[in-house]
């Protein structure tokens, strides 16, 4: 269990950026105590400080997970967000995108969303930028990135995709062994 | 009860309108209703209306016989008169008179008695009342004569109803009773009747008359009670169905019965009949009278001295009568009947060897089974000679492993934890899957929203019960339950219901630090984590890897953010992990619970398997214990569940633990479940041991479970023991004795205010140091030896004891007992305990024996501290030597 590099800092800092922007600052000065960020066999995890000190008794070993984890540092050194992320991601997302019921199902089995499910989406969406995918009734159901701003998702035929796929909680069935 | 549709058909009479329908006039429905009625009506009202409408034919055709006879008899009489009157004419005036006077006077006299005046009146005033009554009778139904508004009785039928009711109860609860003394009322009636046909007709008929006169009114409401009572309350009706579907076939014999009656008396003194039961009783009384009056006809239906009761009574009763009667024998011959297949069984053949061995039709064995369980549950008559009851109960047992398929030995067990009606009903329900349920995550949904969410998806489900607040029981589902954007999005978890028990018996608290020693798959650990609104710590440990993948799935679906997911041993945590709030045993068990989840456990559990999953579960309970902080200010407090029914899983190993550490057990706070033992077979436990809690799939609708709460007493290790190390009985006493002491200097520590911080940081570093020579028994022998003096001195210990005494401070003393604390292997205790006797020696050693006695008598022990001292040291030089 080790703090985060710089350049790791950096790399994870940059990514949550892309969904939840400035609302990092929320995630690192927290008023119910210090959170922090750790990572172990290269997975970082987010979690309270009190929890930590505790964690930290446990060998590397035989410690599984504390706290939520975020996601991982790839081989090729970027960062990976997993689907754990969501429940920090998803109440401070910048960007959103609602689907339709027709779209949910598909979604959750790791498709795109398509224009033709598209529900709402949060104005002044730009291309490529990371959003949280919810369903019509404001269940966070994964995240992904806007293949379209939206403007374009306007003018756009039904069958073109608007946002891709990255993650979503279909996982937690579909790939549960392999979710850290 | 609103009015009454007239219908269409034409046998229905109304009985009488009441204001409100002559005001208004019949209500028009569009519908043909009588035809429908006619058609849908439903046994018990056709019944009924067969009822009135035979009882109506057989009015008016009473009537009419009683006025035919009527007239003759006057015209006979009058003839008589007449003869007589000539024949007297003849003899003196004066006696003329004689004769005719007393005939009156007599009668008089008779009329008080049955309670009627007696006036005179014409004799075609006689006929026309008659015509009258006939078309009273006639058409019951439509008569409003008895009806009007003035009549008061008329407008309470309900009130009589329901003072009815119960009367009707009361005389089939005791038809004897009530039979007799109607019977009474039954001759009492016939002797006035007697008494009116000796006196004269024309007096008697005018008598008979001003009765009609009199009780008309009264006689028509009671009537008219009668018919309101058949339609409206069903109740009744339904305890006279036997007397009222008989009536059916009554007419055909009615008349001649009529004509037998008729010999006496007037159409209106035969109503009088009626009346006069009544008259005996209220008016309300009446219908149950003439109930009763068919019991008693019923008793007295053989005698021919009752002719008479006979003859008054209607075809209907008479028919009724007959059909009590014959159900009675009925009732006889099936009890014969029954007893003689009771009988029957008696004569269940004990199989031989090759007839038991063979393979059988499973009905057979399951007929076997029943016989077996018949004969075992009334050995003593119906048990074959030669045959002892092990033979029967092998034979059920057998019986049963082949028809549930079960292994011999799990079955063996589960007819020593059930009895043989109980058993048969936990391994027929351990066959059903219980019902599939759900918990709501109550951090991020309410229970309200996801039954909705699920309704809407087409899940058809209901709240678990009352116990829960975040249970639902799925019935049926359109969708995947387990697969829904609900589920995954973690608003709930498929967890059996008995799953929800052990974490409402931990009740855990927010921000305490709380440990589940097995928690894979999560579901009890999250419902934790929920509970605890996801503050404080919560250790989810399991010790199989793979498992723990589980939990993170679905710790991280159910957004917990305050949990620790580690892979340890159980039995190891301690070495890790220590000082929680509460701990959560839900310990690997045999499953024999949860046949009905998996039932492979029916057959791959043998004795070996219980063997090690009972020691799993008691090392896992002390190391659980001993992770536990018995000075947390919140808890303290252990949780110990399994999904078996076994004893030997469940109540054994917590008077195991009960035995081995300071720890009691406290209710758990579940107030339904039934109580675990205290005793079983020849082991006997705890009395506290009631206080655990057993579910059963039969009784509880759940898996089997056994919930227990314990509290830690002391952090300290009561230093029961060593029964296994020392393998002798008659030591446990001495043992105990010594274990008296050193939870003495435990309280002592705990109590004692004075202790400083670094005394306990003393304690701590040498907690530690035992820790890890936890497991080197000899090598922590030699210690306690370097550190104590030789055996000799032990065994002089007491007197020095006696001289140390006031020498010491307490603050010595308060250190001396924290050296026993300390989570110790089993076989270094006893030397533990000397140890503690002699630094307790060193100090002030009249103030530990006081303190002894008082935890001696706190505990089960009476040994007093002076013994315990004496022999502490025996059992040491035993053990060294």
């Amino acid at each position: 269990m080790k703090r985060l590099s710089e350049i790791q800092t950096k790399l994870l800092f940059e990514k949550l950026s892309e969904y939840i922007g400035a609302n990092i600052k929320s995630l690192i000065d927290r008023p119910d105590g210090t959170y922090c960020f750790r990572v172990q066999k290269d997975r970082v995890y987010y979690v309270s400080e009190k929890i930590l000190s505790l964690a930290e008794s446990v060998a590397p070993e035989n410690l599984i997970t504390f706290g939520i984890c975020f996601g991982k540092f790839t081989k090729s050194q970027k960062f990976l967000l997993h689907i754990t992320a969501l429940t920090y991601l998803a109440p401070y997302a910048q960007h959103k995108i609602w689907v339709k019921p027709s779209m949910e199902q598909q979604f959750l089995y790791g498709h795109h969303i398509l224009k033709s499910g598209l529900g709402r989406i949060t104005e002044n969406t730009p291309k490529y930028q990371g959003v949280v995918v919810l369903s019509m009734a404001d269940v966070p159901l994964g995240f992904g990135k806007a293949a379209k701003s939206t403007a374009e998702c306007k003018h756009t035929d039904p069958m073109t995709i608007v946002c891709f796929h990255q993650a979503d909680i279909g996982e937690y069935v579909r790939s549960e062994e392999s979710l850290l | 009860m609103g009015r009454k549709a007239k219908f269409a058909d034409p046998d229905y009479k109304k009985k009488g309108p009441g204001r409100k329908a002559r005001k208004q006039g019949e209500p028009e429905i569009s519908v043909p209703v009588g035809v429908n009625s006619d058609k849908k009506l439903t046994r018990r009202p056709l019944a009924r209306m067969r009822k009135r409408n035979i009882q109506e034919k057989l009015k008016a055709e009473q009537a009419e016989a009683h006025r035919i006879e009527a007239q003759k008899k006057r015209e006979l009489k009058n003839k008589q008169m007449k003869e007589e009157l000539a024949a007297k004419a003849k003899s003196v005036a004066l006696q003329q008179k004689g004769s005719k006077q007393p005939p009156p006077k007599a009668q008089k006299g008779r009329k008080y008695q049955s309670s009627s005046e007696e006036e005179e009146e014409s004799e075609e005033d006689d006929q026309e009342e008659e015509e009258e009554s006939d078309d009273e009778s006639d058409d019951e139904g439509n008569n409003v004569v008895g009806f009007t508004d003035d009549n008061s009785s008329w407008l309470k039928p309900v009130l009589k109803k329901g003072a009815k009711v119960p009367k009707l109860h009361d005389q089939e609860g005791s038809d004897d009773d009530d039979s007799e003394e109607e019977s009474d009322a039954d001759s009492d009636d016939d002797e006035e009747e007697e008494s009116d046909a000796d006196s004269d007709g024309e007096e008697e008929e005018s008598a008979a008359d001003s009765d009609g006169e009199e009780e008309e009114e009264s006689e028509a409401d009671s009537d008219e009670m009668e018919g309101d009572e058949e339609v409206e309350s069903g109740d009744s009706d339904d305890k006279e169905t036997s007397i009222t579907v008989p009536k059916k076939w009554k007419p055909g014999k009615g008349e001649s019965v009529t004509v037998q009656s008729l010999n006496m008396d007037s159409d209106d003194s035969d109503e009088d009949d009626d009346d006069d039961f009544g008259g005996d009783s209220d008016n309300s009384d009446k219908d149950s009278d003439d109930n009763s009056d068919k019991d008693s006809d019923d008793e007295n239906d053989d005698s021919d001295d009752n002719e008479e009761s006979d003859e008054d009574m209607l075809p209907i009763e008479k028919q009724a009568k007959k059909l009590r009667k014959k159900q009675k024998r009925d009732d006889k011959l099936a009890e014969e009947e029954l007893q003689l297949n009771v009988a029957s069984h008696d004569v269940f053949a004990f199989p031989s060897e090759e007839e038991v061995k063979k393979p059988q039709d499973l009905q057979d064995v399951q007929q076997r089974m029943k016989d077996v369980i018949i004969v075992l549950n009334d050995f003593k008559k119906l048990h074959e000679p030669g045959r002892s009851r092990s033979d029967y109960v092998d034979l059920l047992r057998h019986d049963l492993c082949t028809y549930y398929s079960y292994n011999d030995f799990l079955m063996e067990k589960l007819m020593q934890v059930f009895q043989l009606s109980e058993l048969l009903e936990f391994l027929e329900a351990s066959e059903v899957q219980r019902p599939l349920t759900i918990r709501v995550n109550s951090l991020k949904a309410r229970r309200k929203d996801v039954a909705q969410a699920l309704i809407n998806r087409g899940v058809n489900l209901d709240p678990l019960g009352e116990w829960t607040k975040v249970g639902l029981v799925v019935y049926s589902s359109q969708v995947p339950i387990g697969a829904t954007p609900e589920y995954l999005a973690g608003h709930y978890i498929i967890q059996g219901a008995s799953s929800l028990l052990p974490v409402m018996a931990l009740a855990p608290q927010e921000k305490e630090r709380i440990l589940d020693m097995a928690a894979a798959p999560g579901g009890k650990a999250s419902h934790i984590a929920a509970v605890m609104k996801n503050t404080g710590v919560l250790f989810a440990n399991d010790a199989n890897r793979d498992r723990t993948k589980a939990i993170v799935g679905n710790f991280h679906r159910l957004g917990i953010v305050n949990s620790v997911v580690t892979c340890y041993d159980g039995r190891k945590i301690t070495n890790v992990l220590k000082g929680f709030d509460r701990v959560l045993l839900d310990a690997p068990c045999t499953g024999t619970g949860v046949v009905s989840k998996d039932p492979s456990v029916k057959s791959n559990k043998d004795e070996i398997d219980i063997q090690r999953c009972c020691t799993l579960q008691r090392e896992l309970l002390l190391a659980a214990i001993d992770a536990l902080n018995a000075r947390s200010s919140t808890g303290g407090y252990l949780v110990y569940s399994t999904c078996s029914v076994l004893v030997e899983e469940n109540e054994w190993v917590i008077d195991y633990a009960l035995k081995k550490r300071a720890v009691r057990l406290v209710p758990t706070g579940l107030d339904f479940g039934s109580e675990g033992f205290t005793k079983f077979r020849q082991l006997r436990f705890h009395p506290s041991l009631k206080l655990t809690r057993r579910f059963y799939p039969h009784t509880h609708n759940m898996d089997g479970f056994f919930v227990a709460k314990l509290q830690k007493i002391s952090n300290s290790l009561p230093k029961t023991v060593d029964i296994d190390a020392n393998e002798e009985d008659s030591g446990v006493y001495q043992v105990d004795a010594i274990e008296k002491e050193t939870v003495t200097s435990d309280v002592k520590e705990d109590e004692a205010p004075g202790t400083t911080s670094s005394k306990k940081k003393k304690n701590l570093k040498k907690k530690a140091k035992k820790n890890a020579k936890k497991k080197t028994a000899t090598s922590d022998n030699s210690q306690v030896e370097e550190k104590s003096s030789p055996t000799e001195k032990k065994i002089k210990k007491p007197k020095k004891k006696k001289e140390s005494s006031g020498n010491n401070g307490g603050s010595e003393s308060s250190v001396s007992p924290s050296q026993s604390k300390g989570p110790k292997g089993n076989k270094n205790k006893a030397n533990g305990n000397d140890r503690n006797v002699l630094l307790s020696k060193k100090s002030n050693g009249n103030a530990s024996k006081v303190i002894a006695n008082g935890v001696a008598s706190k505990g089960k022990r009476k040994n007093s501290g002076s013994v315990s001292e004496t022999k502490s040291p025996k059992k040491k030089a035993r053990k060294h030597v």
